[in-house]
């Protein structure tokens, strides 16, 4: 069959040529050569390093915005360091759940917008489990971990069974509601405060309950009893004296101890689900996302695959809820707010949907961009204005103030309600995104869903 | 109504002008008269309107049915029936022999009996190689198991290359190799018609069933795609074909069943059907 060979060609770049218009294209464009250059350079072969590239881009610019303005802020090194640990720390909680949203919506296009709900659920699992006091049953935090994603695996499963016979947007509903119906559950009086022949076994989370979280193991790796201010271990000695020279403090260098085990987990993710993706059973989820029909008619057994992937998909959000939430040692039901899901799903359409490498970026770029670097604006202003100009009480009158050429009651009513302006600012790019780029910074599904290369097998280029 | 022979025409049609021309003998290729596909009694209402009423006709094996009717006739309902796309109220439908009533949809394409659809539906958003990457039967790497863990992944990245070889085999004999590497979504309609005849083939079916396979496909690629289905049938495989195409129905196939306001009008040889004066009436408009 290898008649014809030669022109099995580098021309695919057909069908995402329609529409150069608007002030993003350019930056598209750009984005795209570059990422299309590097996946060329690296050749078919080496998918993950061209995936590792991409990354490491966004993460070195992101980093350098985030240095510059906690420079600015008047941060002393330790400051600086420590502003990237949390932004690493926030970076990699939403990495992982990007990655498990992306299997959902990106792979099987399955349009779950109840992702806190399955985070929620495995977080007070985990504190059911291996709580101390109260009604925590005691056990160690990895029997705990595993229940926590065994719980958000079993609730997605409870989902699934009847509501992925329904279309896209009824489901969509289903895991909303879902979300919501674990929100009130978990704050309701009856899980919140009860008792029991006078003895309280509420979970308490209504208003807020401790969570015994990985953090605190991970701290015990440098001291002896997980506070900054115990004997150092052997490890953590080292580690000490390291960051002393460069000026970093106890408590910085055991955070970046926590954020690098975020980090491992996002890494683990991605090799699971990049097995996935470029596997048949990655590729029948595509075409269950493309058309769901064909993909019967094919006979290709759609509602089971649909479940196994939306199941493991709710277990990793279990997990990532807990590595995140449960870092914060108290936890209310209120954590789990539907705006977290709406947050994890702009980093999604931001980097991508349909592309591992771009659930990483886009929850870099979220966390980065969008979510963090607005709110260190003020400070920066604050600092390197002499002096700041009076803010008005509402945004009516800063406009208005406009009209007398006066531009400074705005930048004054911005500096003091930044937090309701990145708000807004997330729905504006959100916007953008969807009028100019649909596809996302890495966009148009490019990994090709197979094992293996292929191209005509010829000249037994072998894999 | 399974009885009739193969040179019949069924109860449906007791017209007795078509029973006259029924003693030609069978087409050579087209088979020893078993059928491969039994459809009895298919009912199926939609609220108050009875889309198909009461539908029965067999595939012999190894030939080429045309379905052919007026618009509205029930054939593409009948087609959904048979896959299991579309529940029937009533009715039953038989593949090799085996009951595979109210089976759904992939268990019936499993068994080899595989359809196309009347409007493409590819998947846009993967290219021509993944699109057709897709179809094979018993792919190892199906399992989630399987396609994550180390020990086995071995062998599905195996088989993927085994299947890499099958799918540019495909995509030469469909002659839709220089699109191998294009997105679905932007072929013409007929390289469409192409990729989903490719991608159907691939199922290792038994049993074909093209739902107007050569609406808006040019009269060359029309002509292709007929030769394919010709080498096809040659090597074993059974076509059921809906077309609006009197004349390619007439020339291309075996036998022909025509249906009218959702019953079987008449069945027979395509000389029979072309004489038969209740098959010109309905396409005329006029009502028997």
């Amino acid at each position: 069959m290898t008649d014809e060979s030669g022109d099995v060609g580098e021309d695919g770049a057909g069908p995402r040529e329609q529409d150069s218009r608007g002030p993003l294209s350019d930056m598209r464009t750009t984005v795209r050569e570059y990422t299309d250059r590097i996946t060329e350079w690296m050749g078919e072969r080496s998918r993950w390093k061209a995936d590792a590239l991409v990354v490491l881009s966004a993460l070195v610019l992101v980093y350098a915005l985030i240095t510059l303005l906690a420079y600015g802020q008047g941060l002393d090194m330790n400051g600086i360091v420590n502003t990237l640990v949390r932004l690493t720390f926030l970076m990699a909680a939403y990495g992982l759940l990007v990655l498990a949203l992306n299997l959902h919506w990106g792979y099987a296009g399955l349009f779950n917008i109840g992702v806190a709900g399955f985070m929620s659920v495995a977080v007070f699992t985990l504190a059911f489990v291996s709580g101390g006091q109260g009604v925590g049953l005691g056990y160690p935090i990895w029997v705990g971990m595993i229940a926590g994603m065994v719980a958000a695996a079993a609730l997605g499963l409870l989902a699934a069974l009847p509501a992925l016979r329904l279309r896209a947007d009824y489901f969509a509903i289903v895991t909303l509601g879902i979300a919501e119906i674990v929100r009130f559950t978990v704050k309701s009086d009856w899980v919140d405060d009860h008792r029991v022949l006078g003895r309280e076994v509420g979970l308490g989370a209504g208003s807020s309950i401790q969570v015994p979280s990985a953090q605190e193991y991970v701290f015990k790796l440098f001291t002896e009893d997980g506070t900054s201010r115990a004997d150092p271990t052997f490890v953590g000695a080292q580690l000490f004296e390291l960051g002393s020279w460069f000026g970093i403090d106890r408590p910085t260098v055991m955070s970046a101890g926590y954020a690098l085990l975020l980090v491992v987990a996002v890494l683990l993710a991605y090799v699971l689900l990049s097995r996935i993706a470029y596997s048949p059973f990655g590729r029948v989820l595509k075409a269950i996302r493309e058309d769901e029909g064909a993909a019967q008619a094919l006979g290709k057994p759609t509602s089971r695959i649909k479940i196994y992937s939306f199941v493991l998909g709710c277990a990793l959000m279990g997990l990532g809820g807990m590595l995140w939430q449960a870092s914060r040692f108290t936890v209310a039901a209120d954590a789990f707010m539907p705006i977290v899901t709406f947050y994890i799903f702009v980093a999604l359409i931001v980097g991508g949907s349909g592309s591992n490498a771009g659930s990483i970026v886009g929850g870099i770029a979220f966390v980065g961009l969008l979510l963090q670097g607005p709110r260190m604006l003020p400070r920066v202003i604050n600092e390197q204005w002499e002096s700041v100009p009076e803010g008005t009480n509402t945004i009516y009158e800063a406009v208005t103030a406009l009209g007398g050429a006066d531009i400074m009651p705005l930048i004054g009513y911005s500096i003091a309600n930044i937090d309701l302006l990145q708000r807004l600012f997330v729905g504006v790019v959100l916007i953008l995104l969807m009028l100019y780029r649909p596809d996302g910074l890495l966009g148009h599904r490019k990994e090709v869903a197979a094992a293996t290369d292929l191209s005509r097998p010829e000249g037994e280029t072998d894999d | 109504m399974t009885e009739s022979p193969a040179d019949g025409v069924t109860d449906a049609s007791t017209d007795p002008e078509s029973g006259a021309s029924s003693s030609d003998p069978s087409p050579a290729g087209w088979g020893d008269g078993d059928a491969v596909l039994e459809i009895d009694g298919l009912q199926k209402q939609f609220g108050g309107i009875t889309a198909v009423d009461g539908v029965s006709f067999d595939v012999e094996q190894g030939s080429i049915t045309g379905l052919i009717g007026p618009n509205g006739a029930g054939k593409s309902t009948t087609f959904d029936l048979v896959t299991g796309f579309t529940r029937a109220d009533a009715g039953s439908v038989r593949f090799d022999g085996r009951d595979v009533t109210g089976l759904r949809p992939h268990q019936i394409a499993q068994a080899g009996l595989v359809r196309t659809f009347q409007i493409t539906r590819e998947f846009p958003d993967m290219t021509v190689l993944e699109n057709l990457m897709t179809a094979p039967p018993d792919q190892r790497g199906e399992s989630l198991a399987r396609s994550v863990l180390p020990g086995t992944r071995r062998g599905v990245i195996e088989q993927e290359r085994e299947l890499v070889d099958t799918v540019w085999e495909t995509l030469d004999l469909f002659e839709i190799d220089h699109l191998a590497e294009e997105y679905a979504r932007s072929l013409s309609g007929g390289q469409r018609k192409l990729l989903e005849l490719a991608r159907a083939f691939l199922t290792e079916p038994e049993l074909l069933l093209l739902d107007e396979p050569m609406a808006g496909v040019n009269p060359t690629l029309e002509e292709k795609l007929l030769d394919r289905i010709h080498d096809l049938r040659a090597e074993g495989y059974t076509f059921l074909l809906v077309e609006h195409d009197m004349d390619l129905i007439m020339e291309h196939c075996d036998r022909v069943v025509v249906m009218h306001q959702g019953a079987v009008l008449a069945e027979g040889e395509p000389e029979e059907i072309r004489d038969n004066e209740r098959v010109i009436e309905a396409y005329l408009g006029g009502n028997v």
